[in-house]
C-alpha cells in the first residue's frame, strides 16, 4: 500500500453570485497516493476545476465559501491546507503542489519572458542565486523538449505556438519538482497530435519525478491511456469511482454510462444514433433534493428525487452512489454490466 | 446513395491572404473535391490546416484567390448580387462558436426569422408558425422565441444556430466545428439532430471538425487537410481503417480511444514537431519536414492527389512503396 499524500475530506465549496449562493462542490472525498494518476471526469460546471483550485488555494476569497462546519479538510501529508495562512500556502503552491491550466495563452504572463517565468518559481521557493536559477530553468525547458531552449528562454509567450506554450507552462509548474501535479484539462485546447505529445511528456516526467498527478478532464479517451483511478463528478458530487478498468468495463452509474456511450466508438456504425442525455445539468443555486442526475436519468425512480442515495461498494476501489444498487431496486431493463452486487 | 448527383464541385480552390510586404499566407492551396447530394463530406486536420477557410470559401464568405466552386452548375464566385442571394437561399453555414455567432441584441425569433425576411418566404402568422416549428425541430420550444441568446446554454445556442441555418430550407449546410464548443453529452445531442435532419430533409453537409472520431461517425467520405493541401481523401471507414498517407496514419494513431484495452494494444506513430507556418511555404510536399519517409523528391515537387485504390486518393510520392511494405 503506498502512501496517501493528499486527502480531501467532505469538501463543500459555494460561491456568492448575484442570483444567490451557488453550491459548486457539495461534499467531495478522495485521496491521492504517491506516483499515481487520478482522473476527475465530468462535464463543465460539475465542480472538477473548483475542487482542484480549492486544493491549490486559488479560489477568490471575496465570494468563495469553503464551509468548515461540515468538517471540510484538505490534508497534504496530514496537514490541513485549509488552516494555512496565505503565506504558508505560498510555500506549498508551486513547490509541493503545482497546477497546469487549460489555456496556456491566458495563464502565462504575456509581458514576461518565458525564462523569467520559470525562474520566478525557482527563486521564490529555493534559496539559490540567479545564475543557478537560470541554469535550472534552462534544464527545465530542455526537459519539456523545447528546441533551441537557450534562445527560447528570452522569448515571450506570443512567440510560442499553442503546444509550446503548454510545454512552457509544464516547465513552470515542474520547476520545483512538486510532489503533486494538478493538470486541469491540459490538452483540451490542443490538436490530437500535440495532445499525444503533451500527455506522453507528462507521463515521462511523472515517472522521473515520482509525482502524483490529478488529471481533470472531460475527455475519456485521454483518461483511458493514462489514469490509474477515475472518479466521475456530476453537479458537485462524486457519483462513481474506481480503477480505469472498473469504470470502463464495469461502470455502475447511469451517468458514467452516458459519458462513455455518447462518444462514438471504433466499432459503432456510421450515422448510428448516439446515446444522448436529455436536458442539461441542474442549476446549483437550488440543487435538487435527492440525486441531482435523476431528472436526466432514464432509470430514474421516485426515490431518486426524494433522497440522495448511499454509497454502494463493489470492490476495494469501486463505489457508486445510485439507488439502482439498493437491494430492493428493480434491475429489469438495466444493461448487464450495471447489475452489480455490493460487497458490504 | 443510389443516384450520386454532384451538388458541389470544388476545382483547384485557392485562398491566399496577404499578411505583409512579401508574405502570403496560403490558407487553401489548390484543393479539389466533389460533394454528392445527400451525403456528408468531412474535412479534418489540425488547427491552421485551412479547413475552416476552405468551408468559408465554399460558402462564398471569402472571395477565392483562384479556382472554382461550382454549385449545381454555376461558379459561386462569379455570381451577381442577385444570384448570390439566390445561392444563400440554398446554402447555409453553422458556425463554431455559439457565443459569438448570435447577435446578443436580437431575440431568438428575430435571429431565426432574419433569413425568412430577407428571402421573403413567410409573413405574419405563417412566419411565427414557421419559427415555432423550427424551434421544436431542434429540440427547443416556442416559449424560447422571445428570449435573448444570453439566456441559453452553449448547447441550446448551437441549436439556435442550427435552426437559423434551417429556416430558409437550404439544400446544403457547411457545419464549421459545430460541436467543438460543447460538452460530450450535448455533442451527442447535436450530432444526432444533424443526422436525423439529414435523413428527413435529404440535406448535404460539409462537416468540418478536428474531432476525428465524430467526423468518422457522421461522414460518408472524409478529406484530410494539411497546410492548405488535401493529403488524403476516401470513404470514411476506409480512411480510418486503412490510411495511406504518412500524415493520416500519424493523425489516426493519435486519436485517444476511450477504451483502456484498446489503448494498450494500439501502436502510436509519433509525429515530431508542430505544423509549420503557412506563410510563404516551401515548395515540395508540405509534410516533408515532419515526415520520416521524406526523400529529396518530396522536398522538391509537390505530390498530386492520385487515386491509389478505387475511391481512395492520397498525395504522397512514396505511397505505393510505403504501403506495400505494410508500414
Amino acid at each position: 500500500m503506498s502512501e496517501k499524500i493528499l486527502e480531501v475530506k467532505n469538501l463543500h465549496v459555494s460561491f456568492r453570485t448575484y442570483a444567490g449562493v451557488s453550491h459548486a462542490v457539495r461534499g467531495v472525498d478522495f485521496y491521492l497516493e504517491k506516483g499515481e494518476t487520478l482522473a476527475i471526469v465530468g462535464e463543465s460546471g460539475c465542480g472538477k476545476t473548483v475542487t482542484s483550485k480549492a486544493i491549490m488555494g486559488l479560489l477568490p476569497e471575496s465570494n468563495t465559501i469553503i464551509s468548515k462546519e461540515e468538517g471540510a479538510q484538505i490534508l497534504f501529508h496530514g496537514e490541513n491546507l485549509l488552516d494555512y495562512s496565505e503565506k504558508q500556502m505560498t510555500q506549498i503552491r508551486g513547490s509541493k503542489i503545482s497546477m497546469i491550466f487549460q489555456d496556456p495563452m491566458t495563464s502565462l504572463n504575456p509581458t514576461m519572458k518565458i525564462g523569467d517565468q520559470i525562474m520566478e518559481s525557482i527563486l521564490i521557493h529555493q534559496n539559490v542565486a540567479k545564475s543557478e536559477a537560470e541554469k535550472q530553468a534552462l534544464e527545465m525547458l530542455e526537459l519539456v523538449k523545447i528546441p533551441n531552449a537557450k534562445e527560447r528562454m528570452k522569448q515571450y509567450p506570443f512567440e510560442f505556438s499553442g503546444g509550446m506554450r503548454q510545454r512552457a507552462m509544464i516547465a513552470v509548474a515542474l520547476a520545483c519538482k512538486p510532489e503533486v501535479l494538478i493538470a486541469d484539462e491540459p490538452t483540451t485546447a490542443l490538436d490530437v497530435t500535440i495532445q499525444a505529445q503533451i500527455m506522453d511528456l507528462i507521463g515521462e516526467l511523472q515517472k522521473e519525478l515520482n509525482m502524483a498527478v490529478i488529471l481533470v478532464t472531460h475527455d475519456l479517451g485521454v483518461v483511458a491511456s493514462v489514469a490509474d483511478r477515475i472518479q466521475v463528478m456530476y453537479a458537485g458530487k462524486i457519483v462513481e469511482r474506481g480503477t480505469v478498468d472498473e469504470i470502463f468495463y464495469q461502470y455502475s452509474h447511469p451517468y458514467t454510462r452516458a459519458l462513455l456511450d455518447s462518444v462514438p466508438k471504433v466499432h459503432t456504425n456510421n450515422k448510428e444514433t448516439l446515446y444522448s442525455l436529455k436536458g442539461t445539468p441542474p442549476d446549483l443555486i437550488n440543487p435538487p433534493t435527492g440525486c441531482s442526475f435523476a431528472p436526466r436519468c432514464e432509470y430514474g425512480m421516485q426515490i431518486c428525487r426524494q433522497s440522495y442515495p448511499d454509497v454502494t461498494r463493489f470492490s476495494a476501489s469501486q463505489e457508486c452512489s445510485c439507488w439502482l444498487h439498493h437491494p430492493k431496486a428493480d434491475t429489469k431493463g438495466l444493461p448487464e454490466s450495471m447489475i452489480r452486487r455490493s460487497v458490504d | 446513395m443510389a443516384e450520386k448527383e454532384v451538388l458541389i464541385e470544388v476545382k483547384d480552390l485557392k485562398k491566399y491572404f496577404k499578411v505583409g510586404k512579401n508574405a502570403t499566407l496560403k490558407a487553401v492551396d489548390g484543393v479539389n473535391f466533389k460533394i454528392y447530394k445527400g451525403e456528408t463530406l468531412g474535412l479534418v486536420g489540425e488547427s491552421g490546416c485551412g479547413k475552416t477557410t476552405c468551408g468559408k470559401t465554399v460558402m462564398g464568405l471569402y472571395q477565392a484567390t483562384g479556382g472554382q466552386v461550382i454549385f449545381d452548375g454555376t461558379d459561386i464566385h462569379s455570381l451577381s448580387k442577385k444570384e448570390k442571394k439566390e445561392f444563400t437561399k440554398r446554402a447555409q453555414i453553422i458556425f463554431q462558436d455559439p457565443y459569438s455567432s448570435l447577435n446578443p441584441r436580437m431575440t431568438v425569433q428575430d435571429i431565426i426569422g432574419e433569413g425568412i425576411d430577407i428571402h421573403h418566404l413567410y409573413k405574419g402568422e405563417e412566419r411565427q408558425k414557421k419559427i415555432h416549428e423550427l424551434l421544436e425541430l431542434v429540440g427547443l420550444n416556442k416559449e424560447h422565441a422571445l428570449r435573448f441568446p444570453h439566456e441559453f446554454s452553449g448547447g441550446q445556442r448551437q441549436r439556435i444556430g442550427i435552426a437559423r441555418a434551417l429556416a430558409i430550407e437550404p439544400e446544403f449546410i457547411v457545419c464549421d466545428e459545430p460541436i467543438s464548443a460543447l460538452d460530450v453529452s450535448i455533442q451527442a445531442q447535436v450530432v444526432n439532430l444533424l443526422i436525423e435532419l439529414q435523413k428527413k430533409k435529404n440535406l448535404t453537409y460539409l462537416f468540418i471538425a478536428h474531432d476525428l472520431s465524430m467526423v468518422k461517425h457522421i461522414s460518408d467520405r472524409v478529406g484530410v487537410m494539411y497546410l492548405g493541401n488535401m493529403v488524403e481523401f476516401a470513404e470514411s471507414d476506409e480512411l480510418y481503417t486503412k490510411p495511406l498517407h504518412p500524415y493520416t496514419k500519424a493523425l489516426m494513431s493519435a486519436i485517444p480511444i476511450p477504451d483502456p484495452e484498446e489503448e494498450k494494444r494500439k501502436k502510436r506513430i509519433p509525429i515530431e514537431g508542430e505544423i509549420p507556418s503557412p506563410i510563404n511555404p516551401k515548395p515540395g510536399c508540405r509534410f516533408a519536414a515532419r515526415c520520416r519517409y521524406a526523400t529529396d523528391a518530396c522536398r522538391q515537387t509537390t505530390p498530386e492527389l492520385v487515386e491509389v485504390t478505387p475511391g481512395h486518393f492520397a498525395a504522397c510520392h512514396r505511397v505505393k512503396e510505403l504501403n506495400q511494405l505494410g508500414d
